[in-house]
């Protein structure tokens, strides 16, 4: 049975699953990248998902167009970053901790507005497979990478896209400079806590998606808790990554990997103990983690609070 | 100024309660939203967790792991360090406790009970400990280990009670339901109300929490850890092994937690089953927050919380408002009560400023050893990486 493993049509099964599975890792680690650039940590990104994850999810199921869906978790993940923003920023409170808060808020109020609002567990019919003309017909390589859905390739694209923000334009560069030096950027006229309201807002909109590609890309289906913590993931692979989306998009297809691994090995029903197989990645991230720490790129300000001196 | 003082302090401890009613008034909107009525939701919680001997009762058994949650969560930011791995401290310590009590089931109860209790300590001690260690001796964000850490543990529990835990009477039944064989009846924790769920556990928790007390501001390993929450920079300046003091800190903080997980299988389940941690890795922060994170204030704030879940699955039943109201309810009480730091922080300053000239600080030791007490740990949060060096 193990052979069937390692059959090409497998093979290439499991890294068309890879290539798809990373899409909400991907979205929810920029967004964070965002963020941790400009000196806040948010913790609530797994709060802000499951949100995002429900109003998509409700917005489709109630007869809206798709992308309708889309802009409805933008919109309540604008607002959950406003609402980061507002304590973590203005309120300058200790920004580990308010992320538990708002994980909490987005957990508990998604699970109330499903509960009360939908009920039961019920589909919708997500975003379907896009091949791309021509390129999807390379053998091979165009089933893993140009068969997916609309937010798969969005998600990649926004690779590039958030790279470019960061280190090509000028928000980008008030982004880097308040994350790495708040008070030299406030002399310089910059706006410390607008970049950062800025920065959460952008971080909250793409953990929203995030949410929403699971709820009407993936999986189709809204179900409490449904993120299992991939939120947290998520803010682990910014550090994972250093702070380079680079740096997240290989950390989020190493998390991918090991889901389409563990599914694929499901399916086949090929006995490994899958539980201890899934153990990998946390405690590769662990150990990355201890080797990166004393890098020196870290933006320089992260977790601390900004207040102006009078 | 000895009024003022009173009269801050006692916004201090009112400002949590004030927290708490934002957001019960923010949950009757939520409720009046969905058109529900609020009302009706909000007496049948406050019926079910303190109406009857029953709810009392169950309310005291959920507030038990959250109040050593609790007192786990209080070391640990009084020691400038944050322990997000309760649910992954209370699984392991769980499942050691739970391993040790069916592995020698034959020993005495009189040993076997209090060694069940130790192994579950041990295993969140390590298992706390492990990132305590990381970020002391490498800067490493132990916010993302314990995550980590978390999930490890629950790939643990899932493989170990589908294999080498999983009851052997299931097994043979042919029923495959995750959960390990019980433990000897000799050690279950008496019931302090028969035929309730409310176990000796409770007494435990509340003696802990005494002790943590002591520990925290009678003994010189607590002032160092409280010392090092503070300000590292100065701690080691001081002559305190910091990177020592921020291990201790997480693994006696991950000690608390496994003990919670322990006393949760001893009193309440006498087996492992999954879902056992039921989020009281996060509800402990929440009410450890909620007692400004002293070990006595986390008393009658788990108990709050207790009754919070009690009454909110309670509710569920009698009205069919969902329970995770509660779950959202803890979010804002958070986001609220951190919110108001803020003007804690700002208030210590001036008063700090007025200290410097108005009179001879040095002669009001006491005064000042207790408004060290109130200051929340400044360094929270933000004692990333480089703050920290070995040695």
């Amino acid at each position: 049975m193990i052979d069937e493993l390692f059959t090409i049509s497998t093979l290439i099964g499991i890294l068309h699953s890879c290539v798809r599975l990373a899409t909400p890792y991907l979205f929810a680690s920029l967004g964070e990248t965002f963020g941790q650039r400009s000196g806040v940590l948010n913790l609530g990104v797994d709060g802000i998902m499951l949100m995002g994850a429900f109003f998509g999810f409700y917005v489709v199921f109630e007869g809206h167009n798709l992308w309708v869906g889309v802009l409805a978790a933008i919109a309540i993940g604008v607002m959950m970053g406003l609402l980061k923003a507002f304590v973590s920023v203005t309120m300058q409170s200790l920004q580990g901790i308010s992320g538990i808060g708002l994980y909490l808020f987005g957990l508990g109020l998604s699970s109330l507005l499903f509960k009360t609002l939908i009920g039961s567990v019920e589909g919708v019919s997500g975003f379907r497979q896009l091949p791309i003309p021509l390129l999807a017909d390379i053998p091979g390589i165009g089933h893993i990478l140009f068969n997916h859905n609309a937010l798969v390739y969005l998600a990649y694209l926004m690779v590039p896209a958030s790279w470019f923000v960061i280190n090509r334009t000028t928000l980008g560069l008030k982004i880097r400079a308040v994350g790495h030096n708040p008070e030299a950027a406030d002399t310089l006229g910059v706006s410390v806590n607008g970049v950062r309201y800025t920065t959460l807002m952008i971080g909250g909109a793409l953990a929203a998606v995030a949410g929403a590609s699971l709820s009407i890309g993936l999986q189709n289906v809204f179900q409490e808790n449904m993120t299992n913590g991939l939120g947290f993931i998520a803010v682990a692979l910014v550090y994972f990554g250093s702070w380079r989306t680079v740096g997240v998009l290989g950390g989020a297809l190493l998390f991918s990997l090991v889901n389409a691994l563990q599914l694929w090995v499901q399916a086949l029903d090929i006995p490994v103990p899958s539980e201890v197989a899934v153990m990998m990645p946390y405690i590769m991230t662990i150990v990355v983690l201890a080797f990166t720490a004393r890098q020196i790129q870290r933006p320089a300000a992260l977790a601390r609070s900004y207040e102006r001196g009078e | 100024m000895n009024t003022r003082l009173f009269l801050a302090k006692l916004i201090d401890v009112l400002l949590p309660v004030l927290a708490m009613v934002i957001a019960l008034l923010v949950g009757v909107l939520l409720l009046l939203l969905l058109g529900t009525d609020p009302f009706e939701a909000y007496s049948a919680l406050i019926q079910g967790a303190l109406g009857n001997v029953s709810g009392i009762t169950q309310t005291l058994t959920k507030a038990t792991p959250l109040l050593l949650v609790g007192l786990g969560i209080c070391i640990a930011f009084r020691g400038g360090v944050i322990n997000i791995g309760g649910e992954g401290q209370i699984v392991v310590g769980a499942l050691a406790a739970t391993a040790f009590g069916v592995g020698f089931g034959n020993l005495p109860a009189l040993i076997l009970l209090p060694l069940t209790l130790i192994s579950g300590a041990t295993a969140g001690l390590i298992w706390g400990g492990i990132p305590g260690l990381l970020k002391a001796r490498l800067g490493v964000n132990e916010i993302l280990t314990t995550v980590m850490m978390n999930q490890i543990a629950l790939r643990l529990m899932n493989f170990l009670l589908r294999g080498p835990m999983l009851d052997p009477e299931h097994v043979a039944a042919g029923t495959s339901i995750p959960q390990s064989a019980a433990l000897p009846e000799s050690i279950w924790l008496t019931r302090l109300v028969p035929r309730t769920l409310f176990h000796s556990g409770a007494i435990l928790a509340v003696l802990l929490a005494l002790a943590v007390y002591f520990l925290l501001w009678r003994t010189t390993i607590g002032y160092r850890i409280r010392a090092v929450g503070l300000n590292p920079h100065a701690s080691r300046y001081a002559g305190i092994p910091v990177p020592k003091y921020v291990t201790l800190s997480l693994a006696l903080s991950g000690m608390l937690c496994g003990l919670a997980g322990a006393v949760e299988v001893l009193g309440v389940h006498h087996r492992m089953l999954e879902g056992l941690s039921g989020g009281y890795g996060f509800s402990g922060i929440v009410a450890a927050l909620f007692g400004k994170l002293h070990p006595l204030g986390a008393i009658p704030a788990s108990a709050l919380f207790g009754a919070l879940l009690v009454g909110a699955d309670k509710m569920q039943r009698a009205v069919q408002v969902p329970s995770a109201l509660a779950i959202a309810l803890q979010g804002l009480v958070v986001l609220f009560v951190v919110s108001s730091d803020l003007y804690v922080r700002r208030r210590t300053r001036r008063r700090v400023g007025e200290d410097g000239s108005d009179g001879p600080p040095a002669a009001e030791g006491e005064r000042r050893e207790e408004s060290e007490e109130e200051r929340d740990p400044a360094q929270l949060a933000r004692g990333e990486g480089g703050t920290i060096q070995a040695g």
